[in-house]
């Protein structure tokens, strides 16, 4: 069995004696130690495992953790501007209260960063396309639709499209 | 294979009534002079109750004022939560009224999960929407008397009367000599003030409240948002190992044979072996455990297993067939008698029309976004199991009955929950993790996967509704029939979910009311779902008034309040007894918010439900657009709720919500299909829940009356799907009377 280095959050990890077949979701959690990144139904169907692949989201539990062996891989522990800044979605998560079970919302944080990574400024349409491959079991759907635009504003700098409170 | 144990499960989460928990308070020198531990290291917190239990490890430099209380003198104030969270909020809402009664500064609050002790903490349970309102009392006291004990300590520091020394933000004053002192100067003193009476103790008004009400994000959200280790899945102790566990798809086969050689050969198994178990779903039913040295390698040597069942005692359960039978009894048979209060035979006699139809609504999967998992270590006739679970103590014991060690011995830590919904009210997945550590002699970490999940739930039972109704000379309703057509358990009785009580609509108050009741045999273990029975019958009884009001040529909201008669509280001082004066007004406040009775333009139209559950009153108006070819445009759902004073409002309206999307999501597309004792579907591709790209806009709305504050994670989700069915049906004159709305052709 293959030993492989994973780049993680701009740091590397050696991984022994892992299983080709290993998907990129068991490395990160497993072997890597980062359990951020969620296991929810193996498929690619629940969006929990979302991670970034050179900034693009992927479902971990669909991509071979050797296929991403030279690329840079980004999970929800790696988008915090430092320990004390939180990305501008972290931040408003927190400020609307999103969480119910937070089972999900690693993954939903990490779709919603890909899509605002390369459109700050979303349509309604835009967030849907982006977020539909994240389910949320608790249904905090209209929460997390205002916080992207809260987030979005803040990235854009216009802030006339911010969702309100909570 | 055994029959789950016929609604113990749901009574026992139910028949907590609130204020009758006493409040054990555990006193810092009670427990110095009882550890014998000087000024230096820690020191371990006991209750007077139990000297023998330990509370939790508190610093020399704090002020331990009871089992919920711990003040630091760096300022921290740390608050116990003890129930478990499961997204409903409660690890939140219970330390914000712990904080209120104290008048302690937010900021200041650290909000830790409490140690699983029901000797000490009375009931840890999370189900039933009981958690907030059993632990009113109790915890308001808990935080009065650890602020009585500052007070004293400051009025004694100053020479004056408490009772001219007032409480604000972790401090007190004494305004006549300008003075303050923080309650973290004050910790060490209050700890050697005496207990106060804790029945003496004034509790706060509502209009005196500070932080109730207020709008506050969740304790765990810093921690959810970037991360960091919180809930079952993310349990790691030192040398654990991985595990996965392959049990019969049709619930009670039997291993026969296994190619476990093979699969210990594979890269990264380290054992692979058969658990007899002792056939109790709730518990260890038989399979095969994979040990390994990665959750993958456990996981995908399980796909390669290849298991010999002996399915002799299995379930060969179908759905469809059960289907065709409870279509046949409600056609020629009318059933037990349940309930039949008045005269119902007479009522029908005179009436002015009679009317009837038929309800039906499928089995439903829990399918929370965490699949089961529980990390164990048992060794040394001890357990120690870090789990996500509803009910932390129960799998306690339930563990320490399959290993047949003293439940002394057994220790749960609990771990956020990545939601609940009723499914891990059972602990089945508890004792599979404590017996494969048994056996294989180290801790490991079981992981279910999806399949096992959809496989091997409680699933939400489904149920048949044969109603007839009839209406007088006025218009109104003036008799009710449900003959209600359910699923018998091994002791003769409806099974867990399946039963009907006089606390559903409107059997308590309607007084001519006839239930009766035929149960049909079917082996599938079933448990609660959010809002055990009144998630499927809410549906039907409140689809069905829809259709009276009709038949009656009257406005529904008009006939249900005509149903509803003089605002009465059916059980006076009962919170769980339904009020028809806050049904009335929560209907009106739905109807009014939701523009009840504007025209609408063709194709579009309102529909309302009510229903009364886990102590909520709840009506809701769904404002839906049908097009030829049955897409549905979901404008609006109006919420109006009165469960009491509204604790975190930003949590209750996040809950309201949440259920009424999931309500959508359900009636929308979910079903499972049962053949030869199995459930068909695999995962979420076959069970659609509803993304975010459907989801509607969802108004909500509290009434915030004066009475006991009650939970709000199940009691918004039954008037959803009548709400939207009668929505559909005033905009299109379909009337669906079977779900989920995807078997007719309807989508969004």
């Amino acid at each position: 069995m293959p030993d492989i280095q994973l780049e993680v959050n701009g740091r590397d990890y050696e991984i022994k004696d892992i299983a080709p077949d290993t998907p990129l979701l068991w490395a990160i959690r497993d072997h890597v130690g980062l359990v951020g990144t969620k296991f929810g139904c193996g498929g690619g169907f629940c969006g929990a495992c979302t991670v970034h692949l050179d900034g693009n989201p992927v479902r971990s539990c669909s991509v071979l953790a050797t296929s991403a062996v030279g690329k840079k891989v980004t999970t929800i522990e790696g988008i915090a501007v430092d320990d004390t800044v939180l990305h501008p979605l972290q931040e408003a998560w927190i400020e609307h209260d999103v969480p119910q079970c937070g089972y999900c919302q690693a993954g939903q944080i990490m779709s919603a960063a890909a899509l605002l990574s390369k459109n700050s400024n979303p349509s309604d349409s835009d967030i849907d396309d982006a977020m539909s491959g994240n389910l949320c079991r608790c249904a905090t759907y209209i929460r997390i639709r205002r916080a992207i635009r809260t987030a979005a504003a803040k990235i854009s700098g216009n802030t006339s499209r911010t969702g309100g409170n909570v | 294979m055994n029959q789950i144990p016929t609604q113990d499960i749901i009574e026992e989460m139910e028949n907590t009534r609130p204020g009758i928990l006493d409040l054990r308070v555990v006193d810092r020198r009670t427990f110095l002079k009882l550890t014998g531990v000087t000024s230096t290291g820690l020191v371990l917190g006991f209750t007077i109750r139990d000297a023998a239990s330990p509370v939790f490890a508190a610093a020399d430099n704090e002020f331990t004022a009871n089992e919920f209380v711990r003040i630091a003198t760096d300022g921290n104030i740390y608050l116990y939560s003890k129930n478990p969270e499961i997204g409903q909020g409660i690890k939140t809402a219970v330390p914000m009224i712990i904080a209120e009664e104290l008048d302690a500064d937010w900021s200041d609050v650290i909000v830790e999960q409490a140690p699983i002790n029901e000797e000490v903490y009375g009931r840890q349970s999370a189900g039933g929407s009981r958690s907030l309102t059993t632990a009113w009392d109790q915890v308001r006291k808990a935080g009065a008397a650890a602020r009585a004990m500052l007070v004293s300590a400051a009025a004694k520091e100053w020479g004056v009367p408490e009772s001219e020394c007032r409480t604000e933000a972790s401090s007190v004053f004494h305004d006549a000599s300008n003075r303050k002192a923080a309650y973290a100067r004050l910790a060490l003193k209050a700890a050697e003030e005496p207990l106060p009476d804790l029945d003496a103790l004034v509790l706060k008004k509502r209009s005196e409240y500070k932080l109730l009400g207020k709008r506050i994000t969740g304790v765990d959200n810093h921690k959810v948002v970037t991360g960091q280790p919180l809930f079952g899945v993310d349990a790691v102790i030192p040398g654990m190992r991985y595990a996965s566990y392959l049990k019969c798809p049709a619930a009670g086969g039997r291993v026969k044979s296994a190619n476990l050689d093979e699969i210990k050969a594979l890269h990264g198994v380290e054992d692979a072996f058969v658990i007899e178990g002792n056939n109790e779903p709730t518990e260890l039913m038989p399979g095969v455990a994979i040990v390994a040295n990665s959750t993958w390698a456990a996981i995908s040597a399980k796909n390669k297993l290849k298991v010999e069942w002996d399915e002799s005692q299995a379930t060969k359960a179908s759905w469809t067939e059960a289907q065709k039978n409870a279509r046949d009894i409600a056609k020629n048979k009318s059933g037990d008698v349940l309930y039949d209060i008045g005269n119902i035979d007479g009522k029908f006699a005179e009436a002015e029309k009679s009317y009837e139809a038929f309800y039906e609504y499928p089995f439903l999967s829990h399918a929370p976004l965490e699949p089961q998992n529980c990390t164990a270590w048992v060794h040394d006739g001890k357990a120690e199991l870090w789990a996500p679970t509803q009910r932390p103590e129960q799998g306690g014991n339930s563990v320490a009955g399959i290993l047949g060690i003293d439940k002394k011995n057994v220790e749960v830590h609990q771990l956020r929950v990545g939601g609940g919904f009723g499914r891990r009210l059972m602990n089945d997945y508890m004792c599979e993790a404590a017996a494969i550590s048994a056996q294989a002699g180290v801790p490991v970490k079981l992981q279910w996967t999806r399949e096992d999940d959809m496989a091997h739930d409680f699933y939400r039972v489904g149920g048949f509704h044969a109603l007839k109704g009839a209406i007088d000379k006025e218009g109104k309703l003036s008799a009710w029939h449900d003959h209600f057509i359910t699923f018998m358990g091994s002791n003769k009785k409806p099974v867990t979910g399946g039963d009907m009580r006089n606390s559903e609509f409107p059997i308590d108050f309607f007084p001519d009311t006839r239930i009766t009741q035929t149960m049909l045999p079917l082996r599938v273990p079933t448990g609660p779902w959010r809002s055990p029975r009144s998630c499927g019958i809410a549906f039907a009884v409140q689809s069905f008034i829809s259709e009276l009001a009709e038949e009656a040529g009257r406005d529904h909201v008009e006939f249900l309040l005509d149903m509803l008669g003089e605002p009465r509280w059916l059980e006076q001082g009962n919170i769980d007894a339904m009020n028809t004066g806050r049904a009335a007004r929560v209907i009106k406040l739905a109807a009014e918010k939701a523009g009840w009775g504007k025209p609408m333009p063709k194709g579009r139209g309102l529909g309302m439900a009510f229903h009364f559950s886990h102590a909520g009153h709840f009506a809701e108006v769904a404002d839906i657009s049908v097009d030829e070819n049955k897409k549905l445009t979901i404008h609006k759902i109006t919420v109006a709720g009165d469960v009491g004073p509204i604790i975190n409002l930003s949590g209750a309206e996040n809950q309201s919500q949440g259920a009424v999307i999931d309500a959508l999501s359900t009636t929308l597309g979910l079903q499972l299909s049962i053949e030869n004792g199995r459930i068909q579907e695999t995962n979420f591709h076959q069970y659609p829940i509803l993304r975010m790209n459907k989801a509607p806009d969802v108004a909500v709305h509290f009434i915030e009356s004066d009475y006991r504050p009650t939970g709000l994670g199940e009691p918004a989700l039954p008037p959803a799907a009548p709400a939207i069915c009668n929505a559909i049906y005033a905009a299109s004159g379909i009337r669906v009377r079977d779900l989920p709305l995807s078997k007719h052709g309807f989508s969004v």
